[in-house]
């Protein structure tokens, strides 16, 4: 960013697509990829005479979201219809919330430029069903409207214009991104659109209170692309200042290509919604004992199990975040860590590194790792107990992946056990430096680094099998005569 | 007269309907009876009483969530005036 006389405001709207099995006001499938308008019931076609019936598993989710995030659940909320006409709206009306939303005053924390723990506060978290879809490509004069995804249930969460840095926003992003995983109640999918973004940015030079006129960045749908979108927005703004000009409030949309923002063309007068409750819809009242029978079912919060990470397990700070970053992976940790005696910094390491290296190279999920967190485990212990070591233990992991059995399968069948008997690796040792006399009298000769030298030679003869501690120190007392 | 004409014409365009003059000059007068009409309610004292969401008492029923919809698409598609390979074709939306 451009020195330190602009400050930069930021407010995000994510849309979280809800794991529901049928959609939002009917009992058509939300699943992804079918084919067009095969999924779309007389509800979501906006047929004369059909009635929205509200799917109960939206209001759980959205409760739980709202609990999650230290946030008021309504004990009553209200669906109102937003207006405006779109070819993918059959009803020319979007049922959404507005004056009541079923989720307000929430907040989480996220870490700033100096690491220091930052408040960012949730307006509001409303539930709405979304709209179809329209396609471009390969239709000549016309676009095509595939109204499959039409009335799937969205959670759109609004935060207040905390942010200062579009570093700040992604971290919110992804503090909302593991959330709803955590809970289960959106898959978080960014390129089916499950999880998506629009941005409010503006500038303010640093110090003024009022907030600038801000432009609104739509439908960003990965995390690199917000914060190069954000990153050029505030150039721009800044720039329009700078040479005297003025920052006009519109929409602008994201072109990764060109790595550039540009106002939409269509209707900007067209903002005028005319919100109104729904008819077709009574207020939804929540109870008290409902409220606390979905608290009931949260499970731990990526926060919470971070700390506990550290205060449990002994683990780096950073390491805790890593791996709590996902649901999978911290319970993969956890039973791996439960299974062996090895200690967790270990455990994490291997995760963190071999493991995560391997799932990465054939592009699997931690659910369908080649090594599951027993097999681990197993070959951990072998670290542990000196069976094995570091080093050797890798080989072991990629025959665990390739599915050539356990570890002590492994380990006996390819003869890899470490050798600790000191008269054997003495024998070696000796062997070694009687077949290199000149570079046995450097080292004496105080060349200490050549230590390395033959610490590689004791392994190579061994076929690194020999415990590389007993090598070091054997080597250092015979050589040091 | 409460609403004026360019009130009028932003809420014919919104509503996407086109309007003669003569019609305009029919709306303003109607609708705008209409407004005076409403108005007529902030002189009664509200404070303290919940805006009302819905005239029935009573509270939103829940669905479980279960798909229960067999689509029919070639059939609910016999009303739309264009379609191909199942979608259905509208002229072109530029974005």
């Amino acid at each position: 960013m451009t020195g330190s006389a602009w400050e930069v405001v930021i407010g995000l709207e994510i849309h979280a697509q809800l794991a529901t099995r049928s959609k939002i006001f009917s009992g058509a499938s939300t699943a992804y990829g079918a084919e067009p308008n095969t999924q779309a019931c007389l509800v979501d076609l906006g047929y004369p005479g059909v009635l929205p019936v509200l799917n109960e598993e939206v209001v759980r989710m959205a409760a739980m979201f709202g609990l999650a995030v230290n946030a008021a659940v309504a004990p009553r909320s209200v669906f109102a219809r937003k207006n405006y006409f779109y070819p993918d709206l059959p009803k020319g009306y979007q049922i959404s919330q507005y004056e009541l939303p079923i989720v307000e005053h929430g907040e989480l924390y996220i870490e700033d430029a100096d690491g220091n723990e930052k408040r960012i506060g949730i307006t509001r978290a409303h539930l709405e069903e979304d709209a179809g879809k329209s396609i471009h490509e390969g239709l000549d004069k016309s676009s095509g409207i595939d109204l499959n995804r039409t009335g799937t249930p969205l959670l759109e969460i609004v935060s207040e214009p905390d942010m200062r840095s579009a570093k700040e926003a992604i971290a919110y992003m992804r503090k909302i991104h593991t959330i709803v995983r955590y809970l289960g109640i959106s898959d978080g999918n960014m390129q089916e659109g499950s999880f998506r973004c629009d941005a409010n940015v503006s500038v303010r030079p640093r110090g003024q209170e009022e907030f600038g006129t801000r432009a609104e960045l739509k439908n960003l749908n990965s995390f690199r692309f917000i914060e190069k979108a954000i990153n050029f927005e505030v150039e721009r703004q800044i720039e329009l200042i700078e040479e005297g000009r003025e920052v006009v409030q519109e929409t602008r949309l994201y072109d990764s290509d060109r790595d550039e923002t540009r106002p939409m063309r269509s209707k900007e007068e067209a903002n005028d919604y005319r919100y109104f409750p729904d008819p077709d819809l009574l207020p939804v009242e929540i109870s008290a004992e409902y409220i606390e029978s979905v608290r009931q079912q949260l499970p731990e919060l990526p926060d919470a199990k971070k700390q506990r990470f550290v205060a449990e397990y002994g683990l780096r700070d950073e390491d805790a975040g890593i791996l709590t970053a996902s649901r999978a992976v911290a319970d993969y940790f956890e039973d791996a860590a439960a299974a062996t005696e090895a200690p967790a910094q270990l455990v994490a390491n291997w995760i963190m590194g071999e493991l995560s290296g391997a799932l990465n190279r054939e592009g699997l999920e931690i659910g369908d790792s080649k090594v599951s967190a027993a097999e681990l485990a197993g070959m951990l212990s072998r670290i542990h107990d000196s069976t094995i070591s570091g080093k050797i233990a890798k080989q072991v992991f990629e025959a665990i992946w390739g599915g050539e059995g356990t570890a002590d399968a492994v380990i006996e069948a390819k003869g890899l056990k470490q050798i600790t008997d000191s008269s054997a690796i003495e024998a070696v040792v000796d062997k070694v430096i009687a077949a290199n006399p000149s570079q046995a009298a450097d080292y004496r000769a105080g060349k200490d680094k050549l230590i390395g030298y033959f610490v590689g030679q004791v392994m190579k003869e061994t076929r690194g099998q020999a415990n590389p501690a007993q090598v070091n120190q054997i080597l250092k007392d015979k050589l040091g005569n | 007269m409460s609403l004026s004409k360019e009130q009028v014409q932003h809420i014919a365009m919104l509503a996407r309907l086109e309007l003669t003059d003569d019609e305009y000059a029919e709306s303003v007068a109607k609708l705008s009876r209409i407004v005076d009409f409403v108005d007529q309610l902030s002189q009664a004292d509200t404070d303290g009483v919940i805006p009302m969401a819905h005239p029935l008492d009573a509270a939103q029923r829940l669905r479980p969530d279960v798909v229960t919809e067999r689509i029919e698409r070639d059939r609910y598609q016999e009303n739309a005036a264009a379609v191909a390979g199942g979608l259905y074709l509208v002229p072109k939306v530029i974005e």
